[in-house]
């Protein structure tokens, strides 16, 4: 178990080394120098000042000083400042991690809550109408793009009947409402949201739980279970369900970098100042430092997620460290 | 294919998505970009049945060649994802060792990177044209069927054919042409087709942010911008391109459910 955790530490060292690279090779996609936005962007920018922002980005140098320049930088979490206001970038993304992740968490444990009771249900009347059914709609929202999904709902549940507001944080007056009133003017402005990314997202963990649980009732294990005259709530719900759940866990894991992915859109389309937005907004205005290190941080958050999976993977199911072997 | 409603459903709507699109000069015969000022924001009627958008377009005309662009883009970044992965995953699998730990951990690699995060980098240094986006997609989508076509070949290449071809004298080329991706194609299949419906996904969110297809070129993400500026007014920008979407992912998510149950 400890050997399988420590050779798992130890990959993380080439998948950080090869993150950094491709991160950096990015950069030199850029057609002019990174320099030369900053330039243009300020007029009053002189010769001699251009000649110092080379240096500092090293760009006279050979690629190899480059990135190692840019290493050193990075090891110390700094990853320069912002083209826009000049603040440091790291500063600019930690302040809005709380809400993406918040945001991705609640959206989690809502499709959590979803997907593992239908799936369960589904395996245990496989090809009853309510399976059927389960199994058309997880088709349907999975083919269904979340953006859309979120227009659908903005309309009918923000406009049509006025239920919760159509985008932002807080409302206007969010200064006067008492402690309670601002806790339930943020919830019904993160409802929606959170509601369109577990939508969008429960239907593949459905389908998974669903065909997870009936390998799981096929395993000479049930039958014992049954044989030895167990009632069958016990059989379904503790040998079972606590069998398949168990690879879920790495699902979890993998689902990161969508979420990530797609807060983008999401909170592009309902005005939520996460890092989504912040990389949108980086994106359009070319802020090249702050676009780096987001996708550096994005990254590196996946690898540590999917880490964190295959690491509580192993302590639930000792046959997985011995397996990999 | 009797006793497989999914493949059947599937292959039923892109076909006719594919007739759709290919003739589509002959069922609109308006330009999908021709501004209309008496017909603005028109609801659905006989001469518009999508209804018309801001700039009086037809809705109908500029789904269907819209369709063109975004179907396009499915196919030949999966086809770009497809080809890079097939080759450098029977490599891996082929040759073992320090190939395959190499270029398995650049895909690890590359699994980290949200692949939106990734696309929309790219995309902020290069400009987005068409090419660009398929391009991007494809290079950032190889990693599943290259893991596929490894796993296939590491169960392969120990079987008795193979070792008989090598007695007869075969290349390495030769046995991995001829003899080991036909063999790992299924699998890679089920896996593409997917991945054509994630890379339509990927183009129209990219689209709808405004950083994939520029209009005044239509896509399904983009003509569903204007879905977003209109929106509690015309309801019609919102639910056909949607549809569209919607129907086409379904007929592609089908295929590939109809082709797993083949597969086995």
């Amino acid at each position: 178990m400890s050997t399988y955790i420590i050779r798992r530490l130890l990959g993380i060292i080439p998948l950080l080394f090869g993150i950094t690279v491709v991160s950096f090779f990015i950069i030199r996609l850029a057609p002019g120098k990174p320099v030369a936005v900053e330039q243009s962007l300020n007029p009053r920018v002189s010769p001699e000042l251009r000649l110092r922002l080379e240096k500092q980005f090293g760009l006279d140098k050979p690629l190899h000083v480059q990135y190692l320049i840019w290493m050193k930088q990075i090891v110390r979490l700094d990853f320069g400042r912002s083209y826009i206001d000049s603040r440091p970038v790291m500063e600019k993304i930690a302040e809005r991690i709380p809400l993406t992740l918040g945001l991705n968490l609640a959206a989690l444990v809502l499709i959590f809550l979803i997907a593992v009771p239908l799936g369960v249900r589904s395996a245990i009347k496989a090809d009853s109408a309510f399976d059927h059914s389960v199994t058309f709609l997880s088709f349907l929202f999975f083919a269904a793009p979340t953006f859309w999904l979120a227009l659908l709902f903005m309309q009918f549940f923000s406009i049509q009947l006025g239920w919760f507001p159509i985008s932002g944080l807080t409302s206007l007056d969010f200064e006067y409402f008492s402690a309670w009133g601002k806790a339930g003017d943020s919830i019904r402005h993160l409802f929606l949201p959170v509601f369109v990314a577990a939508i969008g997202g429960f239907a593949g963990l459905t389908r998974y739980m669903r065909s997870n649980m009936i390998e799981a009732l096929r395993q000479p294990y049930i039958a014992t279970a049954r044989a030895k005259g167990l009632p069958e709530s016990a059989v379904l719900y503790s040998h079972a369900l606590r069998n398949a759940l168990l690879p879920v866990v790495t699902i979890l894991g993998l689902s990161i970098p969508g979420l990530l992915g797609g807060s983008v859109i999401f909170e592009s389309i309902f005005a939520l100042p996460g890092i989504g937005r912040l990389f949108y907004e980086a994106v359009m205005t070319r802020d090249y430092p702050l676009i780096m290190a987001e996708v550096v941080i994005t990254a590196v958050l996946t690898m540590l997620g999917n880490l964190i999976a295959d690491i509580s993977y192993a302590c639930v199911d000792p046959r997985i460290s011995y397996k990999e072997r | 294919m009797k006793r497989n409603p999914y493949l059947k459903i599937g292959l039923t709507i892109i076909g006719l998505l594919m007739l759709i699109t290919l003739f589509a000069p002959w069922l609109r015969s308006a330009d999908p970009a021709q501004i209309d000022a008496a017909q603005l924001l028109m609801p659905p009627s006989s001469a518009h049945p999508f209804g018309t958008d801001q700039l009086g377009r037809d809705l109908l005309t500029r789904i269907i060649y819209g369709a063109r662009i975004s179907l396009s883009i499915g196919f030949i970044a999966m086809g770009i994802a497809v080809a890079v992965g097939i080759l450098l995953g029977s490599l891996a699998g082929f040759y073992g060792r320090l190939v395959d730990t190499l270029i398995m951990r650049c895909a690890d690699v590359m699994l980290c990177f949200p692949t939106f995060f990734l696309i929309l980098a790219v995309v902020a240094f290069l400009e987005p044209s068409i090419f660009n986006i398929m391009a991007i997609i494809g290079l950032t989508s190889w990693m599943g069927p290259a893991r596929l076509i490894r796993g296939e070949i590491l169960s392969l290449k120990e079987r008795e054919f193979i070792q008989a071809e090598r007695a007869l004298g075969a290349s390495d080329a030769r046995i991995i042409l001829r003899h080991l991706v036909p063999n790992a194609l299924g699998p890679v299949l089920v896996n593409a087709t997917l991945g054509i419906s994630a890379a339509i996904l990927l183009e129209t969110g990219l689209s709808f942010l405004g950083l994939g297809v520029q209009p005044p070129v239509p896509s399904w993400g983009n003509i569903l911008i204007e879905a977003k500026s209109t929106l509690g007014v015309a309801w019609w920008i919102m639910i056909f391109p949607g549809l569209a979407i919607l129907v086409t992912i379904l007929g592609f998510n089908f295929i590939a459910e109809g082709l797993k149950k083949i597969i086995g």
